[in-house]
């Protein structure tokens, strides 16, 4: 196999490794050297600053207004969409009335139909989503308010997204309706194969549905929980999160940066206020974060790999 | 919309806590009772999330068959009569025949280029060894766990400097480039789980690499390249961040934007009626697809987190 073997090798590769490097690697390493500049983007001239932008950084309240809410973000979506996921994953797998005669835990009727319909969101983009949740909010005309006042709630009319202390939980149910149904499925798929026996065992002992979920369940697809978990957080710090927030909150960024989050900081210093550099900065600030999240999360969630 | 939806307490389960301390074999009595329970109960919170998953969805598709004024006037009731004229509308006043089309012709450009490029490179690194293999396929995986964002600042820059900016070509290069590092961790993967003998019987029969690579090993790797290739269609399709940063001309705009840009205007136009009918034309084919290939979509999109 050894005949014009390196010629193969580059010739396969140079195309596909010198976009990815020209597109993705460069930008990225770009990125980091303007952080330490004064550049603004819109002119070709700057000059080196040092750590000038990152201690502007430090000062600005904004910048820490859209920390606060990336990391409520990474904490928060992660925590309740995988939990609701693991939920119904359960009950879709092991719900079911138990038939005489059948295996000792079996799935509710119809759990296909679930795993159908909870996917939907998952194939529609999330600014289509993000669109229709805006109309559903509309605190005069929208279709939760209006529902609301249909089951007589007349005086429970809140302003939604125009509100400063919801605008973000509004945002992040968006969020959280959007992914759960990809975690179901995910799961479901987990806990089909995890071997019916180890079930049958735990219930001839006399283990309640509860003690199963955490004794058998959860120990066994603990591999895909964690990554499921590092996936979700990357999404709710990145382009999930730019989508929503830039669509639905005015400003983009909410009433009173509520809703801002360091994604759209970024967007807008670098394309709206022409601060390209200090955009970088923060970007940066962004990705420390994003591998924190991720080592944490890997660190915290390591246990000895369990065969079945 | 609620997410009040708890997760935590398990069902409640009367007869679960006496039967694990009185009975090692429970008495088939409680266990029943305790099924059927547990039945009602997880049937009742199934359903409930389901008809939250459908009923923006319904909503939104019977409010793009009424007129604006029952529109915001009553957003539950029934359409008076079925208003296709809305759809005309958005169709041709309302660009959206023109999204769609610069849609498939981005989409259509990446995900060919993506698959052919990205297989191209993941057979390379998966079968082949030769210093830097290592280094190059991390390179590559990297990728995945990076904030976009950061990147797009100088991108931006980069792309306006080529003169690609605002034009399709220049976004079906970026969105390879962008697709490049799942595709790779994918197909490295499948890849090496292709058996070898076939490869090396056609090199000994005098096939080239580039020969075999394209004729034995490619067809080899079609249900890998499937998944993958839905992956990357819904992603390419859904596209939001990367054009929005890169593709600013009204002209050239894709589906995501021109919905965002249409949904805007519509402020001083008040056409909201052909809004909600361009939204909907928007969901309804990647929906009726999703429910048409189901088995592989899902087998596509949850590939890469079961690895």
């Amino acid at each position: 196999m050894q005949h014009g073997k390196y010629r193969f090798i580059v010739g396969f590769l140079a195309v596909p490794l010198g976009l990815y490097a020209l597109f993705v690697v460069w930008p990225f390493i770009q990125s980091i050297y303007y952080s330490f500049t004064d550049w603004t983007g819109l002119s070709p001239e700057f000059k080196m600053v040092g750590f000038d932008n990152y201690k502007r950084m430090l000062n600005d309240d904004i910048f820490w207004k859209s920390l606060q809410h990336s990391l409520l973000f990474a904490l928060v979506l992660p925590i309740v969409t995988i939990s609701l996921a693991l939920f119904f994953a359960f009950m879709i797998n092991v719900g079911g009335r138990r038939r005489r005669g059948g295996p000792a835990l079996t799935g509710v009727r119809g759990s296909s139909f679930y795993k159908i319909v909870y996917f939907f969101p998952q194939v529609l983009s999330i600014a289509i989503v993000a669109l229709l949740f805006q109309f559903a909010y509309n605190p005069d005309s929208g279709a939760i308010n209006s529902l609301l006042r249909g089951i007589g709630l007349d005086h429970v009319q809140p302003l939604w997204l125009g509100d400063p202390g919801l605008a973000l939980w509004c945002v992040m149910a968006v969020l959280v309706w959007s992914t759960t149904g990809f975690f179901v499925v995910l799961f479901s798929a987990g806990m089909a194969s995890i071997p019916a026996e180890l079930y049958e065992a735990a219930l001839i002992d006399g283990a309640s549905r509860a003690t199963t979920f955490f004794r058998i369940t959860l120990p066994l697809l603990w591999d895909t929980v964690q990554s499921g978990w590092v996936y979700m957080g990357i999404l709710a710090l990145g382009a999930e999160s730019f989508a929503v927030v830039q669509i639905m909150t005015t400003g983009p960024g909410g009433p009173d940066y509520s809703t801002t989050v360091l994604v759209l900081y970024v967007y807008q210093k670098a394309f709206r206020d022409g601060q390209a550099a200090y955009a970088t900065t923060i970007g940066v600030a962004l990705l420390v974060v994003t591998l924190a999240f991720a080592a944490i999360v890997m660190r915290l969630g390591r246990r000895e790999r369990l065969e079945f | 919309m609620k997410t009040t939806e708890t997760p935590a307490p398990l069902p409640a389960e009367p007869g679960a806590s006496v039967s694990t301390v009185d009975v090692p074999v429970p008495r088939p009595g409680r266990r029943e009772r305790e099924g059927t329970v547990l039945n009602v109960f997880s049937h009742g919170v199934l359903v409930i999330w389901a008809i939250m998953v459908v009923m923006p969805l319904a909503w939104a598709v019977m409010t793009s068959f009424k007129d604006d004024g029952s529109i915001f006037g009553s957003p539950w009731a029934l359409p008076d009569r079925l208003h296709f004229e809305n759809w005309a509308r958005a169709w041709t006043d309302a660009n959206m025949s023109d999204y769609f089309l610069n849609t498939v012709l981005v989409v259509g450009g990446s995900l060919v280029g993506t698959l052919v490029l990205g297989s191209m490179a993941a057979y390379v690194l998966a079968r082949f060894d030769f210093p830097g293999n290592r280094f190059i396929y991390y390179l590559f995986i990297g990728g995945m766990s990076f904030p976009i964002m950061l990147a797009l600042v100088p991108l931006f820059y980069v792309v306006n400097n080529m003169g690609l900016l605002n034009t399709i070509h220049g976004l079906i290069l970026v969105y390879i480039a962008y697709s490049l590092p799942f595709t790779v961790f994918f197909l490295t993967a499948f890849f090496r789980t292709l058996p070898t003998s076939v490869a090396e019987a056609a090199f000994v029969d005098g096939a080239s690499h580039t020969r075999t690579f394209f004729q034995i090993m490619l067809p080899m790797a079609k249900p890998g390249l499937i998944s993958v290739g839905i992956f990357n269609f819904l992603g390419q399709w859904n596209q939001y961040m990367l054009p929005t940063v890169l593709n600013t001309d009204p002209d050239k705009k894709v589906l995501t934007q021109g919905l965002v840009q249409l949904a805007v205007s519509q402020g001083y136009k008040g056409d909201w009626s052909g809004l909600f009918a361009g939204l909907v034309m928007a969901m309804l084919p990647v929906l009726g697809a999703y429910v048409v290939f189901q088995r592989q979509v899902v087998q596509g999109l949850t590939a890469g987190a079961l690895k």
